[in-house]
């Protein structure tokens, strides 16, 4: 049916999903120091911050990354010229993690900063009480409940993420989306690989949602909910 | 940065403008008009009226939009029944030819599909007194419908619309994959003409970025108009 173009095709979804992945990891440290950022004492950090949300919210994902693209590219150029080394290629794969982190750090800022401030300050003196260090009161009080607050958040902006990896193939990623673009031209049938990968997208999509509900249920362990 | 590849390509960059605006509109309006019948099918009892609704809403929500607009544009040739319709000048048919119409198609199953979801979530959330207190007094379950449940549920919805829609006009960039020239087609045409990444997209970025400064501070007027129930009310001194 799929005329052997079936594993080329998985082999993309692997791709799409590290791409992913690693723009995932990205996001969460720009995220995390977002928040620090916005909720830090410095008012330039804090401005700084609210300019770098407030641009990633206005600007679309593909225009950033392609100018991202070239112009990093066109940037690199002038440096490995300058430094007289050899020519290096910026390739999509780099550029779709940096853009699409840096886009999602913006949104998980935001995330984490409510999630912080959702933490009662009373735990946090109760912590400084008992002599914890800063440190400690951070990593034992402060994340862990920070993260259950934050979860919702981090899903939804999750599956964002995961469906905004397709326009990587605008600029020559050889993801499944492109993939399929390839493999619909040779065989003539487009319909049935773009259906191909929305089934994919679907199976990755559908499986974090459900990931997602049950990881939300096992943080909100000791939490009283009312049924209505 | 060479300001002459702007101002030498304004005129590109407002046609492409004015594609943006008018896709990103009608899409929005035609996904809203269509987006509220589904939401009433969608939170009713009956399999037969959610189901498919369920269905479609999770289908468009779980792809991306860019494949969604792809599957329409370059998928549906392959179909020999079509290119049939195609060579017979159906005029209906042939409108699937054209990356406006497709574009245009596409975004506003997409967005209607994430325009169902909130009103259906925001009908969940009508407080149930005011559906008891129609009831009590004797409203048929349409004139409920029109009368208390759509006016209360559509106003909740703003907020969580006025996202959609920044969603959309930031998602409508893609309508360059199909070779239309939007605002960010205009970007690219720029940026191969005078191999200036920087002038060209940062450019085009500001634009995308006072269009969305546009919708926010019209949605919050919308908000003040039909939320102004909602706002914390300055207390009055009882004391005399």
């Amino acid at each position: 049916m799929f005329q052997g173009y079936f594993l080329t095709i998985l082999g993309g979804a692997a791709l799409t999903l590290e791409l992913a992945l690693l723009s995932l990891l990205f996001a969460l440290v720009a995220g995390l120091a977002g928040a620090s950022a916005k909720l830090s004492r410095s008012a330039p950090l804090r401005w700084l911050a609210t300019t770098y949300t407030t641009v990633v919210r206005g600007v679309p994902d593909l225009v950033m990354m392609l100018l991202v693209f070239y112009g990093g590219q066109m940037l690199v150029n002038h440096v490995t010229e300058y430094l007289d080394v050899g020519y290096f290629d910026l390739n999509p794969m780099v550029a779709g993690v940096l853009t699409i982190g840096f886009i999602f750090g913006a949104y998980f800022a935001e995330t984490f900063r409510g999630a912080f401030l959702a933490v009662p300050s009373g735990q946090l003196e109760a912590g400084a009480a008992y002599g914890m260090t800063r440190w400690q009161v951070f990593t034992r009080i402060l994340f862990p409940q920070m993260l259950r607050h934050a979860l919702p958040g981090l899903g939804n902006n999750w599956l964002v993420l995961l469906k905004s990896t397709a326009i990587v193939s605008m600029i020559g990623l050889s993801d499944m989306t492109w993939l399929a673009d390839q493999a619909g031209r040779t065989t003539r049938e487009p319909f049935l690989f773009y259906l191909l990968v929305c089934a994919l997208y679907l199976v990755m999509t559908t499986a974090s949602s459900w990931l997602l509900g049950r990881l939300e249920r096992r943080y909100s362990a000791g939490v009283r909910s009312a049924d209505l | 940065m060479d300001s002459t590849v702007i101002t030498g390509s304004l005129d590109q960059y407002l046609s492409g403008l004015w594609l943006t605006v008018h896709l990103v509109t009608l899409s929005c309006a035609i996904g809203l008009a269509a987006a509220i019948p589904l939401a009433v099918a969608r939170v009713s009892r009956n399999p037969l009226a959610y189901g498919p609704v369920a269905f479609y809403t999770w289908f468009f929500r779980g792809t991306p939009m860019l494949v969604q607009l792809l599957l329409i544009y370059y998928g549906l040739g392959q179909f020999a029944w079509m290119q049939a319709q195609w060579e017979a000048a159906n005029p209906f048919w042939l409108l699937f030819r054209e990356p406006y119409f497709c574009a245009l198609f596409a975004f506003a199953l997409n967005t209607c599909a994430y325009t169902t979801e909130i009103v259906a979530g925001s009908m969940r959330n009508v407080p149930h007194g005011e559906i008891e207190a129609a009831k009590a007094v004797g409203m048929s379950r349409f004139v409920m419908l029109r009368r208390i449940l759509l006016p209360s549920a559509l106003r909740r919805a703003i907020p969580a619309y006025s996202n959609e829609v920044i969603l959309m006009l930031q998602g409508s960039s893609i309508a360059s994959a199909i070779t239309l020239v939007d605002l960010t087609g205009a970007a690219r045409n720029v940026y191969s003409k005078h191999f200036a990444p920087f002038e060209a997209f940062v450019f085009a970025g500001l634009i995308y970025m006072a269009l969305t400064f546009a919708l926010v501070a019209l949605f919050k007027l919308a908000e003040r108009r039909w939320l102004a129930h909602l706002r914390a009310q300055r207390v009055e001194s009882t004391a005399s």
